[in-house]
C-alpha cells in the first residue's frame, strides 16, 4: 500500500542504520512512547539494528494497558445490565478486570458488541430505541476526536439511549511525570505521530525546554523510526533540546484545528489514574458539563471498585522504562497474553505482549543485561 | 491502539450532515468520516483512525526521507575515492 510499503524498504533501512552508527559516539537511552511504535520496533527488530550504545525504552503509549483496573470492573458491571447494548474496540474485550473480562460477560449471555468506530453506535441506538447502548470511550489524543463526534451527534440528533464510559489519557502530562522519577533513565524521546497529528506538538516544546531533552515526533514504519532514532541521536550528540518533527507527512506543528475544537467543547481535563503507574494531574478526559448526561457512569451509578494489581507484577515499571519485560519473574511463565497478571501484557501494543509475540521470551537467557 | 492506515479517498458525501467519504486501503473500500479534515478531495490521501480521517497526507513532506537518503549516498560517493575503500564507514553525514 502507498506511504506503507515504501516506509518498509530493507536498503533504505540500512542506509539509516549506518548513519545511526555514525552518528553515535556515547551511550543513550530513548524512550518511544507509543504503543504501536513498540510493536514496530519489536515485529522488525529494530532496536538489534541499532549499535549498542542506543538503549530503545517503551514507553506508556497504550491506551489499552493504562485503562485502571477499578475502569474494567465498572465496564463489565454495566456491560451485564440486561437493559444495555455495551460496544467497544476489539481490543478492550479480552482486558481482565477483577474479575473476568468483557469476553466473559458476552459469553454469559451479554450484549457485547464489537465496533470498528464510535459512530456505529449511533447506527445500534437508533436500531434498538428501548435499550441503552453504552461505548467504552478509551483512548489518547488520537481517538478524542472521534469519541466526541460520537457524543456531539447524539446531542444533536437527539439521541437519548447512548452513553460512554470514559477513560481519556493524555499523553504530555506522562512525559513530564517519566522526566520528573528519580528513577528516569530516558534522554530523548520519540512522540506518538498520530497523537500529534491530532493536537499538534506545540505542547511538547515546554516539556523540551524543562527537561532540557530532544523530542522527536515520529510515525510507525521501520523507516519512521530509524529516521526518529537517527534526528534523536543527532540532538543528543550536539546537546541540542527541542522538539523536531520526523512525521511532517501527517503531523502540522498546530495539529487539527478541527478536532481539536471539537475535543475542547465534548470534553475536559481532569486527574487520571493511569494502570501500572498510579494517578497523574490533568492528564484526561472526561465530559465537558454540556454533555455530562452522556456518561455512562452519571446514567449507571456503579459501586465503587478498589481493585489492587497483583504484587508480582513490574508492568509500572516497565511502563516508565525502568525494566524491560524478561526482567520480570513473571513473564513468559505464568504472565503469558491468554493469561495476563498486568498492564503491559493486556494488549497487543504493550511493551511484554510485543515482546512475546516475537520471540524475545526466547532470548531472555541471551540478552545482555544493559 | 492509535493505529492510523493512510487510504486515497475516491469519493466524497454526506450523511447526517457529516462529511463522509468512500476510502480505498489497498483494494479494501470503508466508509470514513472525514468531518476533520474538510478540505480533502478524492484522489488525495489520508490516515484514518477508528473510522475517522486524521490529517491529509502531505506528498511533499512524503519524499522527504528518500530525498535525504539519496543526498546521503552521494555525499558518501563524493567522500570515497574511487580506489580506497572506506572500510570505517565515516564519511560525513548530512543533516536531515
Amino acid at each position: 500500500m502507498k506511504y506503507q510499503d515504501e516506509y518498509r524498504d530493507p536498503a533504505a533501512a540500512r542506509k539509516l542504520q549506518q548513519a545511526i552508527r555514525q552518528a553515535t559516539t556515547r551511550p543513550w537511552t530513548i524512550m518511544e512512547v507509543c504503543g504501536g511504535q513498540t510493536h514496530t520496533i519489536v515485529k522488525y527488530g529494530i532496536d538489534e539494528l541499532l549499535p549498542p550504545e542506543i538503549e530503545l525504552v517503551h514507553g506508556p503509549g497504550c491506551p489499552v494497558c493504562v485503562t485502571p483496573l477499578e475502569v474494567i470492573d465498572r465496564a463489565l458491571e454495566i456491560a451485564t445490565r440486561p437493559d444495555v447494548i455495551f460496544c467497544s474496540f476489539g481490543d478492550m474485550l479480552r482486558v481482565p478486570g477483577s474479575q473476568g473480562d468483557l469476553f466473559s460477560v458476552k459469553a454469559a449471555g451479554g450484549d457485547v458488541r464489537i465496533v470498528y468506530s464510535p459512530l456505529d453506535c449511533l447506527k445500534i441506538a437508533a436500531d434498538h430505541p428501548d435499550r441503552t447502548v453504552v461505548f467504552f470511550a478509551v483512548g489518547f489524543e488520537t481517538t478524542a476526536p472521534a469519541n466526541a463526534m460520537a457524543v456531539w451527534q447524539a446531542q444533536r440528533r437527539g439521541i437519548v439511549n447512548f452513553a460512554v464510559l470514559v477513560s481519556h489519557s493524555l499523553v504530555p502530562p506522562a512525559i513530564a511525570a517519566i522526566m520528573a522519577s528519580p528513577q528516569n533513565r530516558v534522554r530523548g524521546f520519540l512522540a506518538a505521530g498520530h497523537v500529534c497529528a491530532v493536537m499538534g506538538y506545540e505542547a511538547y516544546e515546554p516539556l523540551a525546554q524543562q527537561f532540557q531533552v530532544p523530542i522527536v515526533v515520529t510515525g510507525f514504519e521501520p523507516l519512521d523510526l530509524l529516521e526518529g532514532i537517527l534526528r534523536c541521536v543527532r540532538m543528543l550528540e550536539a546537546g541540542r533540546c527541542g522538539v523536531d518533527n520526523q512525521y511532517a507527512r501527517v503531523v502540522r506543528r498546530q495539529g487539527n484545528t478541527a478536532a481539536i475544537d471539537l475535543v475542547k467543547q465534548v470534553f475536559e481535563v481532569t486527574d487520571r489514574k493511569w494502570r501500572g503507574i498510579g494517578t497523574i494531574a490533568a492528564s484526561g478526559l472526561r465530559l465537558s458539563e454540556a454533555f455530562r448526561h452522556y456518561d455512562a457512569e452519571v446514567r449507571f451509578p456503579v459501586s465503587r471498585h478498589d481493585a489492587r494489581e497483583p504484587d508480582t507484577c513490574i508492568s509500572g515499571l516497565i511502563l516508565q522504562g525502568v525494566k524491560k519485560p524478561w526482567q520480570c519473574p513473571a513473564f513468559g511463565t505464568y504472565c503469558t497474553p491468554e493469561h495476563p497478571l498486568g498492564a503491559t501484557m493486556v494488549s497487543s501494543e504493550g511493551a511484554c505482549a510485543a515482546y512475546y509475540h516475537y520471540g524475545r521470551h526466547r532470548e531472555v537467557a541471551n540478552m545482555p543485561a544493559r | 491502539m492509535c493505529l492510523g492506515v493512510p487510504g486515497k479517498v475516491l469519493t466524497t458525501y454526506h450523511e447526517h450532515d457529516l462529511l463522509m467519504g468512500k476510502v480505498d486501503f489497498g483494494g479494501v473500500v470503508k466508509q470514513v468520516c472525514l468531518a476533520h479534515t474538510p478540505e480533502v478531495q478524492p484522489g488525495q490521501y489520508v490516515v484514518v483512525h477508528v473510522g475517522f480521517s486524521l490529517q491529509v497526507i502531505d506528498e511533499a513532506e512524503a519524499q522527504a526521507v528518500f530525498q535525504f537518503l539519496e543526498n546521503m549516498q552521494e555525499l558518501d560517493e563524493l567522500d570515497r575515492p574511487d580506489d580506497v575503500a572506506d572500510a570505517g564507514g565515516n564519511g560525513s553525514v548530512p543533516s536531515p
